[in-house]
């Protein structure tokens, strides 16, 4: 009966949101998130702060002018006077990433003997970034030998702005944003992983709660069996979606306030630092300290519901199939919970020992884990390979493995024969899970193995 | 009798049910009257739960039919059958109130109505204060009074009771016995499902008797004691006690200090009690003469000793 299922739901559903333990985690979560952002927001921009190489030229030949002028926002050159070792202690004491020296009489056409000091380990992007300096100025250095004017130098030091586009099978362009990509096909598949996990073992442990109080009986003399799993299954994905909708609009909220602030701070700290350590404040400085100050702008909580809303027209400019997204999440989340929601529940009826689980737990969660570590490290990287097909094929790791294809663009025939497979595979799960959960639940004292369970499935009621 | 001649609240026919390599219920049928108590006895393992669970619709039967008033039993009839398992247990981590409240709308009961009778039900046990409690901060006899309320709070016509007083204290079996009486009086028919005969005996109106899987015996209570009663009765006084006579036949005989006896006396065909305590009266001083009436425990291993004595030796170890 259909009012016994919404009564079983019910239950399930309120006697979880009352818990203290809920209430607890709803409002603690959100606060982690919210640290996580300002964590984030420091390490991003303490990776975009502007680093300092001083410069000690003695060869004569200006190569410190021009290393000046061909700073960029990341890096900066700063030339300096007085001897080596006088240089090697200021740009310690300054907190400068490095020293360049370039020895006297040295020559253009073959420049050896140049050293660059760091402090630590010198990191290879940090080097690259300074040879590449290095040889556009001697580069400059031997064409203003061979006859070109300083106007000329400066026409041919062009900056190109480079931006992706991607085709699409109609030829059209769009443009292409893979980090936008990777970055929802990550945030989607990591959705429906934890909630699967955290809420499957959910409705095991109610499963199991009821038959360890015995209370199963009682409910199964008012109740058929499979709305009792049904209705468990249920009541729980409403517990975790109200979970997750208040975890969503509590972040938000406090994202929105304590993010703002903290950057704030940040911006402030970021343009009195960039402006103290180069007097010469040069046009890229400025920038860093202007953009920071924008970003931050955007994150007063007034213009937050613009950023949404703009987000969705930037992801249709981009080539990102919004709606088959939303779609696609929808039909993997529901499916993925309720195919593995069954299996856990199954589990759950057919031990009597909560630490019995073990032994059938491994086989459920493998499937999952597999489809989470290979759809971010194979999937993610080849989201048309045949690693990618297949695993979103299969009903065990479809709903992880299909989600991180989706942002990419999955075929439609793909896409359709998937969510097929789905609705079998879930049905089919179900209509097991059931039969172990009926002869299960009722079953005490027994040690169950996987040859008495496939023996469950051929009982009659 | 009475409840014979009227059509019965329940009646099972000819059910069976195989567990694997188990047969649980070999063709077993019985029929119980309107507004009556009924035992359904026999040892554990005879399968005494399996047919109350196929009564209950927990399970199906392989084979045979059961009937509630005359309709075949169907989803629809749950809400006129309350059930007290022998495995005792209610959701340990919700309130009593809304715990019955819940156990009650499963069964078809509006939450008003439901909410309207336990307040009556936990007013008459003495367990109001605890409403707002939950289950597991009760004691075990309270748990069990809240689950005994769970059973018939919707006002069940048929009431299932599995091992109906273990684990209530004297007390509180007083109370759900007179509970059970008056239920009774009400209108309800109650199963008694149990293996301590004895404890149900006096309350019974007629009884089953169900042994290794098969029914060894039914009928109203009174006629099954008459059908096993021999026509013995028991005599105690002081004297020197010598029965010769062609009617009475002693059975057993036993002296004690000071001229007291103790015998059992056999009547043949055609004498009554009367005849004896005549002829008793003029040789000794009688102080108590009584008919010796088997209980239902005794009966019971009468019958598996006649119809089934392979499994007398397990039968009275389990009974035991």
């Amino acid at each position: 009966m259909a009012s016994k299922f919404l009564l079983v739901a019910q239950r399930e559903y309120l006697t979880r949101v009352r818990k203290k333990a809920f209430v607890v985690l709803t409002l603690l979560v959100p606060f982690i998130i919210a640290g996580f952002g300002v964590l984030i927001g420091k390490l991003a921009s303490s990776d975009e702060s502007t680093e300092i190489v001083d410069v000690r030229d003695t060869s004569g030949l200006g190569v410190a002018t021009r290393l000046t002028q061909m700073s960029t926002p990341q890096l900066q050159f700063l030339p300096v006077t007085g001897s080596l070792a006088e240089a090697k202690h200021n740009f310690q004491k300054d907190k400068h990433a490095g020293l360049l020296y370039l020895p006297e009489g040295l020559d253009v056409q073959d420049p050896k003997g140049v050293q660059f000091f760091g402090k630590g380990n010198i990191s290879l992007s940090k080097e690259d970034r300074v040879k590449k300096a290095l040889t556009d100025a001697f580069a400059e250095l031997k064409m203003q030998k061979s006859g070109l004017t300083q106007t000329q130098l400066d026409q041919l030091r062009a900056k190109v702005p480079l931006s992706s586009v991607s085709l699409d099978e109609a030829g059209k362009e769009k443009g292409s944003n893979s980090g936008v990509t990777t970055g929802i096909a990550s945030a989607l598949a990591i959705l429906i992983y934890f909630f699967i996990f955290l809420y499957g073992v959910q409705i095991m442990r109610g499963v199991g709660e009821e038959k360890s109080s015995r209370v199963m009986e009682v409910m199964l003399s008012a109740v058929k069996p499979f709305d009792l799993m049904m209705g468990k299954i249920v009541g729980i994905a409403a517990v975790g979606l109200t979970q997750f909708l208040l975890w969503g609009l509590l972040s938000w909220g406090a994202t929105a306030v304590v993010v703002p602030l903290v950057m704030q701070d940040e911006v402030t700290k970021a343009k009195t630092e960039v402006a103290a350590t180069s007097p010469s404040a040069n046009a890229g400085s400025a920038t860093v300290a202007d953009q920071a100050a924008v970003s931050a702008e955007q994150m007063n909580p007034a213009k937050r519901a613009n950023v949404i809303s703009g987000a969705f027209e930037k992801a249709s400019q981009l080539n990102i199939p919004i709606w088959t997204i939303v779609f696609g999440f929808i039909v993997y989340f529901l499916g993925g919970y309720l195919l593995y929601g069954a299996l856990f529940g199954a589990v759950g009826a057919a031990v009597d020992d909560q630490t019995d689980t073990q032994q059938f737990m491994f086989p459920i969660t493998m499937p999952l884990i597999l489809s989470y570590v290979l759809g971010f490290s194979v999937i993610l990287r080849n989201p048309d390979g045949p690693v990618a097909f297949w695993m979103s094929m299969i009903p065990f790791t479809s709903p992880v493995a299909m989600v991180i294809r989706l942002p990419f663009g999955v075929p439609t025939w793909q896409l359709a024969l998937s969510i097929a497979l789905l609705v079998v595979g879930f049905v089919g799960t179900v209509w097991v899970a059931a039969r172990i959960y009926r002869v299960g639940i009722l079953m005490y004292g027994k040690k169950v193995t996987y040859r008495e369970l496939s023996k469950w499935m051929f009982y009659k009621g | 009798m009475p409840h014979s001649t009227a059509a019965p609240i329940l009646e099972v026919r000819n059910v069976r049910k195989q567990y694997a390599a188990h047969t649980a219920l070999d063709g077993v049928s019985l029929a119980v009257p309107e507004q009556s108590i009924f035992g359904l006895l026999g040892p554990n393992g005879a399968g005494k739960t399996s047919l109350i669970r196929i009564i209950t619709q927990i399970t199906g039967a392989d084979a045979g039919e059961v009937f509630f008033r005359g309709e075949k039993l169907n989803p629809s009839h749950i809400a006129d059958i309350g059930y007290l398992p022998e495995e005792r247990g209610l959701y340990k981590k919700m309130k009593v109130g809304e715990q019955l409240i819940y156990l009650a709308q499963l069964r078809g009961l509006s939450r008003a109505d439901a909410v309207q009778r336990i307040k009556k039900w936990l007013d008459r046990f003495d367990i109001k204060a605890w409403a707002e409690k939950n289950v597991e901060d009760l004691s075990k006899g309270m748990q069990q009074k809240v689950q005994f309320v769970a059973t018939v709070l919707h006002e069940p016509k048929l009431i299932i009771l599995d091992e109906p007083f273990s684990g209530f204290d004297p007390i509180n079996a007083n109370l759900i016995k007179d509970e059970i009486l008056r239920l009774k009086q009400e209108g309800a028919a109650i199963i008694f499902s149990t293996h301590r005969m004895e404890s149900v005996e006096e309350m019974c109106d007629s009884i089953a008797l169900i042994n290794r899987s098969r029914k060894v015996l039914d009928g109203p209570v009174t006629a099954i004691r008459n059908q096993f009663k021999n026509n013995t009765y028991e005599v105690e006084g002081q004297g020197k006690l010598m029965v010769v006579h062609p009617d009475f036949e002693v059975i057993e005989q036993r002296e004690r200090e000071n001229d007291h006896f103790y015998a059992r006396i056999q009547l043949h065909a055609g004498t009554t009690p009367n005849d004896l305590l005549r002829y008793l009266i003029g040789r000794v001083e009688v102080q108590a003469f009584r008919e010796q009436v088997p209980s239902i425990n005794e009966i019971f291993i009468r019958r598996v000793r006649e119809t089934m004595p392979e499994t007398l030796h397990e039968t009275a170890n389990a009974l035991l």
